[in-house]
């Protein structure tokens, strides 16, 4: 006997259609300014200064031209591996704006320019992207981070791991925070690091920027959760959506996120809704094979620069001419980063011989030797 | 000075550090209320508290994560994976991130991490509890793995493990557990990383063994004494570094030397030692280097791991063939 009506088939015991019904209502994503540049949530824009805004729109030009600038290098072969940033300027700048220098951030590979943001000076991050060991040499700038990690979840759990030694050292107004894609989300150090995170209800915020493809992998295909953020749920850790292209959106949430954490409520994630507009990576990817023009467009249009530009361009405190001037500043910095990169010494294997332990064990110094006898030629 | 079992040795060290150094934290499954599920923390969370002795989740990659994490903010952690099979679940956290990070870093971070778990078969534990895994965990660049063969340098060389900026895997058999006593220091001393020891000098045949091995060598040693046959025991203690130093002196010796492993012929450290050797010291040879392990098989189900694991007959027979060679 076939059952037409669904209905029939619910038990009056548990009625799991019901369960999954409640559980597949999705929620609005979190927005201040919607994608035709109109405000949704005029008290939140109004606490920000004309100056703040024009920031914003300029960290968001910064990691645009950044990233121009990293795809034109990488293309001419002087730089080495380059995960592309456009589209997501919103999602980075706006969640890099509400922590602070003390925070401990855990990149992944498409998180440096908010590891810029955070203090790496740029000729070091493009130092990391060519394979060079002073990429990731922080000791100078006393940087509170990890170099970028390339496992989507492993930053997760160590997150769960600095934060909860902030709480054990006592530390005040700091917390850790990650980002993965979703991708990451998947992985089961995902599940691990926030899971950690809420039994030890650490000040930890975990970032999930959700730009819809794991390298040609849909987002549909990661997993059947309605939302990336409701994951949070099972660790029993507040969560919450925002429109990833909206970067007050992204800062308010993130900076309550810091707050609520800091303040020793335990830890807090957050799903960005985005779109990478160009490839997973520069090392042969290509969307056309798996992203159609029809799906791109939409979010193209959404692009988060265009849509603070609006209005501020309407607000006349922003103009072509002041962007172009900015970007011509950016490409001079970046110039003179590129030239700093270019003068880093050749990295020596005896060198590397020497920083495996604290002091070398004894078949390592037997193999320094080898190394400096060679070098020496 | 007192008489102590192997892990009682274990907790001593744990205790002896967690009393010097407020910076350690034990963590894992089961380590707290429990003292864990071999009693190898039991009293601590009593005498140290929550905040420094505490359970966690049951997630190895989790667990070492966490590790990396504390470490970063100035911690030392000792975390205890319960079982040494359960440590697949964390192989990128220990080989992908936490062995990696001076070495990525350039040198500048170090990460004070003593992973303690058990090892080793002979105790008829479900499946993987008890596989010798220690030859993939030596493989790993930027990580230390020792293991101790009796009560003596189990402290000594905790505790020097401990105290170490960089990682490392200490690694305890589970048969040694209960089955061996012996004096014991109080308080902190220690016994060097990196370095083999020779706990019986011969002039024949030098048996290279770590772990429970080493006491099965010392058996033999002891049998072979009796018709004149004079056997040099070294105990590996460090699986890696491998401490060829004191293995190329003890062979050079005694012309004649027999590996001895519990793991598979596969596996690593003896295939290791042989190729230190065959590299540093094949010219004082006499015979070829003789090889005791277990065979190529997935570890053993319970009830024949007293027939495929090596046993002090095998080492006999191996040293007698190595002894005969002309």
């Amino acid at each position: 006997m076939q059952n037409t009506d669904a209905s029939e088939n619910r038990s009056s015991f548990v009625d799991f259609a019901a369960i999954k019904d409640e559980m597949m209502s999705n929620q609005t994503p979190l927005q201040v300014l919607d994608g035709h540049g109109k405000i949704v949530n005029q008290a939140v824009f109004d606490q920000y200064s004309d100056t703040e805004l024009v920031d914003m729109l300029k960290l968001m030009v910064w990691e645009r031209t950044l990233h121009q600038r990293s795809n034109a290098l990488t293309r001419q072969g002087r730089l080495g591996f380059y995960a592309p940033t456009e589209g997501q300027e919103a999602s980075e700048m706006g969640a890099q704006l509400a922590f602070k220098a003390t925070d401990f951030l855990l990149p992944a590979y498409r998180d440096i320019p908010q590891l810029i943001q955070h203090g790496l000076p740029t000729w070091k991050a493009f130092l990391w992207s060519r394979g060079h060991v002073l990429g990731n040499d922080y000791e100078e700038e006393h940087l509170a981070a990890m170099p970028p990690q390339i496992i989507i979840g492993a930053q997760y759990i160590q997150a769960a791991g600095v934060a909860l030694g902030i709480k054990k050292n006592k530390t005040e107004d700091m917390v850790a925070y990650t980002f993965t894609g979703d991708g990451g989300t998947s992985q089961g150090d995902f599940y691990e690091g926030i899971n950690f995170a809420g039994a030890y209800q650490v000040p930890a915020v975990f970032i999930i920027q959700n730009n819809g493809y794991a390298i040609s992998t849909p987002r549909h295909v990661q997993t059947a959760a309605v939302t990336l953020a409701q994951k949070g749920m099972a660790a029993g850790i507040p969560f919450v959506q925002v429109d990833g292209m909206d970067i007050l959106a992204v800062r308010e949430a993130a900076k309550a996120a810091r707050e609520y954490a800091a303040a020793g409520n335990g830890p807090v994630l957050i799903e960005t809704l985005t779109f990478r507009f160009g490839p997973h990576t520069n090392a042969g990817d290509d969307p056309k094979r798996y992203r159609t023009p029809e799906e791109e467009q939409p979010w193209f249009d959404n692009d988060p620069l265009i849509r603070l530009r609006k209005v501020l361009t309407e607000k006349g405190v922003w103009s072509e001419e002041i962007e172009n001037a900015y970007i011509d500043d950016v490409k001079a910095e970046i110039k003179a980063a590129v030239a700093q990169a270019d003068a880093a010494p050749k990295q020596k294997i005896s060198d590397f011989l020497k920083n495996v332990f604290e002091e070398p064990t004894p078949d390592i110094v037997e193999q320094i030797a080898i190394f400096e006898a060679k070098e020496a030629k | 000075m007192a008489t102590m079992t192997f892990i009682q040795a274990i907790t001593d060290a744990l205790n002896t550090q967690l009393k010097n150094d407020d910076k350690t934290l034990i963590f894992g499954e089961d380590v707290g209320k429990n003292g864990g599920v071999f009693r190898a923390t039991d009293g601590l969370q009593a005498e140290y508290g929550k905040d420094r002795v505490f359970d966690t989740p049951l997630a190895e990659s989790g667990i070492l994560g966490l590790s990396m994490g504390l470490a970063l903010q100035g911690f030392r952690p000792i975390p205890e994976i319960q079982f040494i099979g359960f440590i697949f679940e964390a192989m990128d956290s220990i080989a992908g991130q936490m062995a990696r990070t001076r070495y990525r870093m350039n040198g500048k971070v170090g990460l004070p991490i003593t992973i303690r778990s058990p090892f080793g078969g002979g105790t008829h534990t479900p499946e993987m509890h008890a596989d010798s895994l220690e030859g993939m965990i030596a493989s790993v660049p930027g990580l230390r793995v020792v293991t101790p063969s009796n009560p003596y340098d189990a402290k000594g060389l905790l505790i020097s493990a401990i105290k170490n900026n960089d990682p490392v895997f200490f690694l305890e058999n589970l048969k040694l557990y209960r089955s061996l006593k012996a004096d014991v220091p109080e308080g902190e001393y220690t016994v060097p990383l990196d370095k083999a020891n020779v706990v019986r000098e011969g002039s024949d045949v030098t048996v290279i063994a770590y772990s429970a091995e080493v006491n099965e060598s010392l058996k033999v040693a002891e049998k072979l004494a009796k018709e004149g046959i004079s056997v040099e025991v070294v105990d590996l203690r460090s699986l890696a570094p491998i401490d060829s130093a004191t293995l190329v002196q003890s062979v050079s010796k005694t012309h004649r030397a027999v590996v001895v492993q519990e793991a598979q012929r596969m596996a690593g450290v003896a295939a290791k030692v042989v190729s230190e050797i065959s590299e540093k010291a094949i010219l004082s040879l006499d015979a070829p280097i003789g090889r005791v392990s277990a065979p190529d098989t997935v570890y053993p189900f319970g009830l024949a791991e007293d027939d495929w694991l090596p046993a002090a007959a095998d080492i006999e027979a191996k040293v007698r063939e190595t002894l005969e060679f002309n």
